[in-house]
């Protein structure tokens, strides 16, 4: 049998997560540098409708892997089922996406199959015939490429954002779909897991804002948030922050940016401060314009920066705030 | 409750990262802190003891310096700490890493298992799951909130974009805690002082050898990420800056 890759996609409440094309786009690249087949997995409830939309793009097969015991989400469950499923198939790489969801089952999974995961990868090679996945570290400061030194299946996820879901290429024909039924014994799922639900509503939507100034941890203390407030307020624009400014509790969440915060895509976003860690990278990268003010010249937000200024903010900002007011004076 | 806390030393936020001969890992001239997300795990440990009584255990893999995140739990309030003491637990994947914690608590009976969601160095996301599956316990990732039930706990996961999510489990557990879960506090005088005769064990890497293996996956090469994006630098005195900006603001982004 050929070597395979199997990307298991991601659904959320009947639709798949937008990231999932991502990872199809990674499979895509993947097979077309190693000559392996290109297999994709949808898991749990509805799989097979959505089994039959992944089945547009130039894949060779789809499973819907299906069991009443797959909804809603566990990680027991999602483990078992897994394990089971790839275990016959037998694929030399599966791939997923980065989220929440796989990063809660995907190190279970691998470890009951004596496995191991590269995780939260943003590219990979192939030389000398031998696969290597990309991935951060040090909170983005350093990248590192990272092989495989056990047995297949081999497992990788990617960050959201690493490859681009609209670049997926569509089949010629509709691939074959295949159901697999797995099962899952009583006892196994332990957790009892309730409803979703959102947070008493957000009072701040930055989704829309044109304008962001965000804070992060060079901003020291609490009190100093005023000035970034200041500048916020002569742009015209929000305040926002990066996690551990709200962790601090110096903000409320919902100023919070990032990848368990809001995506924003403002025309200009301004980061005082902020070193630029993946998490929060991910929830303002389609800025159309970045202007990062940080002490350290190596902190990775300069790495996406359009305009980068090394200094310390409480020297840049007072007078920044000053020739705005002018400029807008008409001055 | 009996709960016991895996932390991890990293390299400080703002310190300048060097990388070593072998170009797969850093220079270690570095100044360490605490794993962030770990020392929120800590703290809603503590508060769970306060709560209900019991123990909390902290335990840490690495050489020698690696003992200053225990002492600083145990002057927060831990009751006993664990030192899996070696400069070669540096370099282990999260697999073997949770390998080795499994075998150093084997004959313990916690309750609860906590660990930061992630760390700040290698970034995995994975040691508390896998060694969740290890001992054979269920698991849960990125909580932020845990209330004790009848027959276990009630945890809260923070999802992605604002969504949450109570899981009801059973006890033993193992969960990974998100920063901001609470509030830190500070560790007082008397804590530091107490913190000196509490018990920490000392793990040899010997002791531990024959349960970990081969690392599964390998560091080839680290190194400064390559930039994406053409970056102009803005240079000059403070006033000078702020002039430049404002003439881009206005003149080419048209944001003024």
């Amino acid at each position: 049998m050929a070597d395979s890759i199997i990307v298991v996609v991601e659904q959320r409440e009947g639709k798949l997560n937008r990231v999932s094309w991502e990872t199809i786009t990674a499979g895509q690249a993947i097979a077309a540098a190693t000559g392996w087949t290109l297999e994709a997995a949808v898991v749990g409830g509805s799989a097979a409708a959505l089994a039959a939309e992944v089945a547009a793009k130039k894949i060779a097969k789809v499973y819907a892997v299906e069991s009443p015991k797959l909804e809603p989400y566990t990680p027991d469950a999602f483990a078992a089922g897994l394990k089971q499923f790839l275990a016959a198939k037998q694929p030399k790489l599966v791939l997923m996406p980065h989220t929440y969801q796989v990063r809660d089952f995907v190190p279970k999974l691998a470890t009951a199959m004596g496995r191991t995961v590269i995780s939260d990868c943003i590219g990979f090679k192939h030389e000398n015939g031998k696969l290597v996945f990309t991935r951060q570290m040090f909170q983005g400061k350093l990248a590192a490429d990272v092989s495989f030194t056990s047995d297949a299946p081999w497992f990788a996820t990617f960050q959201n954002g690493a490859f681009r879901g609209d670049k997926a290429e569509a089949g010629a024909n509709a691939a074959p779909v295949e159901t697999v039924s797995v099962e899952i014994a009583d006892g196994v799922i332990r957790s009892k897991p309730q409803e979703v639900f959102k947070e008493a509503k957000q009072a701040v939507d930055l989704t829309q804002a044109e304008i962001i100034v965000a804070v992060g941890r060079g901003i020291k203390e609490q009190k100093n948030i005023e000035i970034a407030k200041q500048l916020a307020d002569a742009l015209g624009g929000d305040l926002a922050a990066s996690r551990p400014i709200c962790d601090s509790g110096w903000l409320p969440m919902d100023r919070q940016i990032g990848s368990s915060g809001q995506t924003v895509a403002p025309k200009l976003y301004l980061a005082l401060g902020i070193s630029g860690a993946i998490q929060h990278i991910v929830g303002m990268k389609g800025a159309r314009t970045i202007i990062a003010v940080n002490k350290d010249s190596e902190a990775p937000i300069f790495e996406i920066a359009d305009y980068a200024i090394v200094g310390n903010l409480f020297d840049i900002v007072p007078p920044l705030i000053e020739e705005v007011k002018k400029a807008k004076a008409g001055g | 409750m009996k709960i016991l806390v895996c932390m991890k030393q990293v390299p400080q936020k703002d310190a300048p990262l060097k990388l070593n001969e072998s170009g797969a890992w850093i220079r270690e001239d570095v100044s360490y802190e605490v794993n962030e997300p770990d020392a929120y795990a800590l703290e809603e440990a503590l508060r769970q003891r306060e709560k209900h009584k019991g123990e909390v255990v902290v335990i840490t893999s690495g050489p020698a310096r690696a003992q200053q995140v225990l002492r600083e739990a145990l002057a927060k309030g831990a009751d006993r700490a664990i030192h899996l003491e070696d400069d070669k637990f540096v370099g282990l994947d999260a697999f073997n890493t949770a390998k080795a914690f499994a075998a150093a608590i084997k004959d313990e009976q916690f309750d609860l298992i906590f660990t930061g969601l992630q760390s700040d160095d290698y970034g995995y996301a994975q040691t508390g799951v896998i060694l969740a599956e290890l001992l054979g316990l269920p698991h849960a990732t990125i909580i932020m909130q845990i209330e004790k039930t009848d027959g276990g706990i009630r945890v809260k996961r923070e999802l992605e974009a604002g969504y949450f999510q109570f899981v009801d489990m059973p006890t033993p557990a193992v969960l990974t805690i998100q920063s901001g879960i609470n509030k830190l506090r500070y560790a007082t005088l008397i804590g530091i002082k107490q913190a000196k005769n509490k018990p920490l064990r000392k793990v040899a890497l010997a002791e531990v050898q024959s349960a970990i293996g081969e690392n599964l996956q390998k560091i080839e090469r680290l190194y400064v990420p390559q930039k994406t994006k053409k970056t102009e630098h803005i240079e000059g005195g403070a006033g000078e800056i702020a002039k430049k900006l404002v003439d881009k603001l206005r003149n080419e982004l048209r944001v003024l």
